[in-house]
């Protein structure tokens, strides 16, 4: 799959000194759903912020679908979609007014047509003679995204899209995004909610200290860093010690009851031998149970917490 | 040049205009109303003609630029200040649009709104007191320049301002007093000698003087550096606002 950003030693340093980013590296492939995760202040807003042209770089180069973020910026801010994560809106305008608004900015003309697609999908279509100042929070959410997709972006960034919103809305946005994405919309997102990032992204990127510490197709980082642990309760009257320090058990004994431990990764060639010692110590398998290693856990071990 | 942006960002700056109508074009013309009535009508018969001109109509180019010049800074530093302090210039930021088409937008609406509260306190004016424009195309020449140098001064206001507070500072501070002391109810020739050298070096006094020389047909000061005075400072601000957006100051982290 062909790059639709490619983003090359990026670096960010504000005024103050605070290094926001720091050697970013990151290709954006065309039609994925890609999710930034990482702690408050990891650089997540200032890289969505750089790319889309509201925060200069210190250093670095952007390409988005081939074209420099600076010299060739009317290019790519057309490619662009930008859903900011304070809701930022004129408060006595009407809702059709400031979509309208946006689309022009962006050099297209009314599309009345268009435009009434795009709040029927959000389920605004009947609040649209509404002033903004009306709307409720979840409402005034919507129209930014509805602003942001005025201009039919082929890239869309959603800065903490959900955050603050009730569940119901969380899903109906969940469905968006699919949605957009199954039109070829490339959609980069930054969350807090990992559950959001592990339901609906094809990729993970964890950004920690301005840093890109890793970027993962999101199956496989879950294969990869997940790590099962299975439990087996057996009954037996041999000594297990010799077995738990092969295998690094953990044992918790409770006659004529044993509760092994076994921590599996997808990398592990030893499983079988487990189990081939298992049988010889004529260990009966009472109970098996497995627990899977969640992409929250993964995420916090990545992150050094 | 994205021609539709700009046409936005006018029509959006008007429609707050149109919005809040009572605040932005009958407030300052009634204002004006009442320095006629007061200083043209009331105490402007009792005063001597100024070169052959009556008090009440030597005033009327000084009244129409104090008010122009003033609603000139508040529209525009109000018209970037506002997106500012709303968040909502992120949108502008992130949107294909150049610097020269923003502030193009910005400033025309700024224009046109100091225009139309112009024209509208000259025609009021002439109603009140007797006014002959000798000219007409020099007069509205230069109340144009006039309402366009001041709105890019507005612009760069708004986007140093920090606060709704520090928006007015410098109209109320500076602005305000020079053009008082520029020449607006006065010639500066009744001033004593020294005084009228330092009146030199007060701006507003060659935009004045320009001004009132389309009405009348005499000046304190030549045309010609009335003319130059204004290209001048239109060109400062012009170069002040290239800095400004070359460096993002106030505008980009």
């Amino acid at each position: 799959m062909s790059n639709i950003i490619e983003i090359r030693e990026l670096n960010k340093v504000y005024r103050d000194g605070t290094i926001a980013l720091d050697n970013i590296n990151l290709d954006i492939q065309h039609g994925e759903i890609i999710s930034l995760l990482g702690p408050n202040g990891a650089g997540k807003t200032s890289l969505i912020s750089t790319i889309c042209g509201i925060t200069n770089p210190s250093s670095g180069e952007v390409f988005v679908d081939g074209y420099d973020i600076k010299k060739d910026y009317r290019k790519t801010r057309k490619l662009i979609g930008l859903v900011p994560q304070e809701i930022s809106l004129e408060p006595f305008e009407k809702v059709l007014d400031v979509i309208r608004y946006s689309r022009n900015l962006f050099g297209y003309s009314n599309d009345d047509d268009h435009i009434e697609k795009i709040l029927k999908r959000l389920m605004l279509w009947d609040k649209k003679d509404k002033r903004i100042v009306e709307l409720s929070g979840g409402m005034k959410r919507r129209v930014i995204i509805a602003k942001a997709l005025s201009h039919n972006p082929k890239i869309l960034f959603l800065d903490e899209p959900t955050a603050g919103v009730d569940v119901d809305l969380r899903i109906d946005m969940w469905k968006l995004i699919k949605k957009l994405r199954s039109d070829g919309v490339t959609i980069i997102l930054t969350t807090h909610y990992i559950e959001e990032a592990e339901e609906i992204s094809d990729r993970i990127s964890i950004i920690s200290q301005g840093k890109i510490l890793l970027t993962e197709n999101k199956n496989e980082l879950i294969e990869k860093m997940g790590q099962k642990t299975i439990t087996f309760i057996v009954e037996t009257k041999k000594n297990l010690d010799s077995l738990a320090k092969k295998f690094d058990l953990s044992i918790t004994k409770n006659n004529p009851l044993t509760m092994l431990n076994y921590n599996y990764k997808t990398t592990d060639d030893t499983f079988n031998e487990f189990l081939s010692d298992l049988n010889k110590l004529d260990c009966r398998v009472l109970n098996i149970d497995t627990k899977e290693k969640s992409l929250e856990e993964i995420f916090l071990d990545v992150v050094g917490k | 040049m994205n021609f539709q942006a700009i046409k936005a960002i006018y029509i959006f700056e008007m429609s707050r205009t149109i919005r809040t109508l009572i605040q932005s074009i009958a407030s300052p013309v009634i204002s004006t109303v009442l320095y006629f009535i007061v200083f043209g009508s009331a105490i402007g018969s009792r005063m001597q003609n100024i070169s052959d001109v009556s008090y009440g109509s030597f005033i009327v180019p000084g009244l129409i630029l104090l008010t122009v010049c003033l609603q000139s800074i508040s529209n525009a530093s109000f018209g970037i200040y506002f997106p500012k302090f709303l968040g909502t210039i992120n949108e502008l930021l992130s949107a294909p649009v150049s610097y020269v088409e923003v502030v193009i937008g910005y400033v025309s609406a700024a224009v046109t709104k100091s225009m139309v509260i112009g024209l509208i306190i000259l025609i009021t004016a002439s109603f009140l007191v007797d006014l002959t424009i000798e000219h007409p195309i020099w007069m509205i020449a230069i109340l144009f320049l006039s309402c366009v140098s001041f709105s890019l001064l507005g612009f760069i206001i708004g986007i140093w301002a920090r606060s709704f507070e520090q928006i007015t500072i410098v109209p109320d501070l500076i602005i305000t007093p020079l053009v008082f002391l520029g020449g607006s109810f006065y010639s500066i020739n009744l001033l004593p000698e020294f005084w009228q050298k330092v009146t030199l070096f007060n701006p507003i006094v060659y935009l004045i003087s320009g001004f009132r020389w389309s009405f009348f047909g005499n000046a304190d000061v030549s045309i010609g550096y009335s003319i130059s005075a204004i290209l001048l400072f239109t060109t400062i601000c012009i170069l002040i606002i290239w800095r400004i957006f070359w460096t993002g100051y106030r505008i980009k982290s």
